[in-house]
């Protein structure tokens, strides 16, 4: 509910209100995509690290990708995908400028690239995660408390809490969380709390080789995003946008956040995701509207023919 | 903007299934960007008796200062089942049912679930009181003030199960956040009435007889103003399950309303006692529907992306996607300035 901390210094503290002295500046991920090569180093390292259960395996024909979605024994997943795009170094729906279109064909004689005009398959990939919302839904509607915010900002479930009421499931706009089969507890990313507490990075920042996900304090890892933002621009690559980078967001910005090169659904995230719990006091007014209405009839059942 | 019309058209699959207009939703290999619920068939039955429990316990009370003591024995037994019902739905319906109790741990003003257990626990105390002393002449002393208590605390019971669908990222619940606390005061009113109708004698009656038209009519007309709310989004309510119930439960409130209005008023007779089932019947066909339609609309991507890109379209996004980089130096803009 509370905004970002505003605090000037360089070390904001997360939720300075619920833990004083001990709060800690907030932490979150920076996935960028633009460098993701799709290795799935995060899965991996995640499954390790936090020993989550297995997941179902076998060949989904969606790509590279055969763990499909985020659960509760999938706390990191690399979506990928395939598009059929011209690669457009000239031309047609090309560069918005000379110079962009001048810097896109030296990045591509730098890096070697060779390219064929109206043809190309462009593959996206992207490792998804918690976004540890400051406006986290799961957390507000959490009726046991088993959800909570930690010192560094991010949401964990306390597995000795939680009675698996599941309401947080259909809570979460982007369908993090989910109820384990035969457990019957909801799990999800912890950010890894445990090795936050040791000064240790994330296991899948850890493994990622490409610095796709990058671990930090929030407000350092906005300004790197920025700065990448402009980079790709620059480059050329006019789609490239951030998502979840800004605190005026439906959820007050996310903890972890993620540049794409696509629209937000074409991942499978949502476009405009809102916390639900922001329109809690409406939502309320009504619920007392109807309990006041339901009240006035069936006084007005005994007013109608008494005698 | 430029990007999108720039790619636009890049991969548009032809004979796509209309689902919400004008929007074409695109999508990670049509799979759903939210989790549909876990929750299972309890949940339905208990949307259903705790509404039944709430506006009995209203009724009984009335009924009580009315000085219509077979309804208000009546009504108060309703009440009783009702508030036995619902915690058993609820308790079995738990990933881990044993830790039931942590639902008292806290009490939080943004979880519906928090607050509707709470109320729960105060309106079956209450009731429970209440019908010892109705019935048995037990606890007169406690159940003094245990009546109206459960009589109050009966009016949000049965309406809070609006804002416990409607605080989720479900399309079909959230944007029926208005409506749904009126459809579950119409269901429960309907049915609270109709029960006690088919228990109490035609000479006591009538005040539930009244209710239960009362109720069959809000609910019909709560429904669709929700369904009008939801325009496109109210697919689900005319698709697969949830559009096979949600006629039912029309059908069912609406026939049991007629049967009732017409043959009720002289005796207990067969018409009167089809139609108070009917409307009973009508009420938890209409707690299924909103509940399918849950599931159905979570399911579909379209439902989710849809409405959210048009909202981008329409500029009246909260702004996630940011695509412009910021000007001129790569300071980040401070918290709250955007």
């Amino acid at each position: 509910m509370s905004a970002v901390p505003e605090t000037a210094a360089r070390q904001p503290r997360a939720w300075p209100g619920a833990y004083g002295d001990e709060a800690r500046p907030r932490v979150g991920f920076f996935t960028d995509t633009s460098v993701c090569i799709g290795c799935k180093a995060c899965e991996v390292a995640c499954k390790e690290w936090n020993r989550v259960h297995d997941s179902i395996q076998g060949f989904s024909g969606s790509s590279y990708d055969n763990t499909l979605a985020l659960g509760a024994n999938t706390w990191r997943h690399v979506a990928f995908i395939e598009q059929r795009k011209p690669a457009a170094l000239d031309g047609e729906a090309a560069a918005d400028s000379l110079v962009q279109l001048a810097a896109r064909r030296q990045l591509a004689d730098e890096a070697g690239v060779e390219t064929h005009e109206g043809e190309g398959i462009r593959w996206l990939m992207s490792s998804d995660v918690c976004k540890h919302c400051t406006e986290a839904a799961c957390l507000d509607v959490c009726p046991t408390g088993a959800l909570f915010r930690t010192e560094f900002g991010t949401v964990v479930v306390q597995e000795d809490v939680c009675n698996g009421c599941g309401y947080c499931v259909p809570a979460c706009p982007f369908g993090v969380l989910d109820r384990r089969e035969g457990d019957g507890r909801v799990w999800k990313c912890t950010l890894c709390y445990d090795r936050l507490r040791d000064d240790q990075e994330p296991a899948c920042a850890k493994a990622c080789p490409t610095d796709s996900i990058q671990f930090g304090e929030l407000d350092e890892l906005r300004e790197r995003a920025d700065a990448r933002l402009a980079e790709l621009h620059a480059a050329g690559q006019g789609e490239a946008l951030l998502y979840g980078a800004d605190p005026g967001d439906g959820v007050g910005g996310f903890g972890a956040f993620f540049l794409l090169l696509d629209e937000p659904e074409v991942y499978g995230l949502p476009p405009d995701p809102v916390a639900a719990t922001r329109r809690i006091g409406g939502v309320w007014s009504a619920v007392g509207a109807a309990a006041a209405a339901l009240a006035a009839g069936i006084a007005a059942a005994f007013l109608g023919g008494r005698r | 903007m430029s990007a999108r019309d720039r790619d636009g058209g890049r991969r548009r699959e032809g004979g796509e299934r209309t689902m919400v207009p004008r929007a074409e939703p695109r999508s990670y290999y049509g799979r759903p960007v939210i989790k549909e619920p876990v929750w299972t068939w309890q949940i339905p039955i208990y949307l259903f008796s705790g509404g039944l429990g709430g506006a009995s316990a209203g009724l009984a009370y009335l009924a009580e200062r009315a000085g219509n003591d077979e309804l208000a024995r009546n009504a108060w037994a309703v009440s009783l089942g009702g508030m036995a019902v619902s915690p058993l739905m609820l308790i079995s319906d738990l990933g881990r049912p044993l830790r039931f109790l942590n639902m008292l741990r806290v009490l939080k003003v943004t979880s519906p679930m928090s607050v509707g257990s709470w109320l729960l626990a105060a309106t079956g105390g209450a009731v429970a009181a209440a019908a010892a002393d109705a019935w048995m002449g037990r606890l007169p002393r406690l159940s003094r003030g245990a009546r109206p208590a459960a009589a109050l605390a009966g009016m949000p019971l049965s309406t809070y199960t609006g804002a416990l669908l409607a605080s989720t990222a479900v399309p079909v619940w959230g944007e029926a956040r208005r409506e749904l606390p009126f459809v579950f005061a119409g269901g429960a009113a309907a049915s609270a009435g109709a029960a006690a109708t088919a228990l109490t004698s035609a000479r006591n009656a009538g005040p539930a007889r009244r209710l239960a038209l009362l109720g069959a009519a809000a609910e019909l007309a709560a429904t669709r103003a929700m369904e009008r709310r939801l325009g496109a989004l109210a697919e689900p309510y005319r698709r697969g399950a949830a559009g096979a119930l949600s006629r039912l439960a029309t059908a069912l409130t609406a026939g049991g309303a007629g049967l009732l209005a017409g043959g009720g008023r002289r005796s207990r007779g067969a018409p009167a006692l089809a139609g108070a089932g009917m409307i009973v019947a009508g009420a938890l066909a209409e707690r299924w529907a909103i509940f399918r339609a849950g599931f159905q609309s979570a399911a579909d991507p379209g439902y989710t992306v849809g409405p959210q890109r048009e909202r981008v379209r329409r500029g009246e996004s909260e702004g996630a996607e940011r695509r412009a980089p910021a000007r001129g130096t790569q300071a980040y803009p401070a918290a709250g300035s955007q």
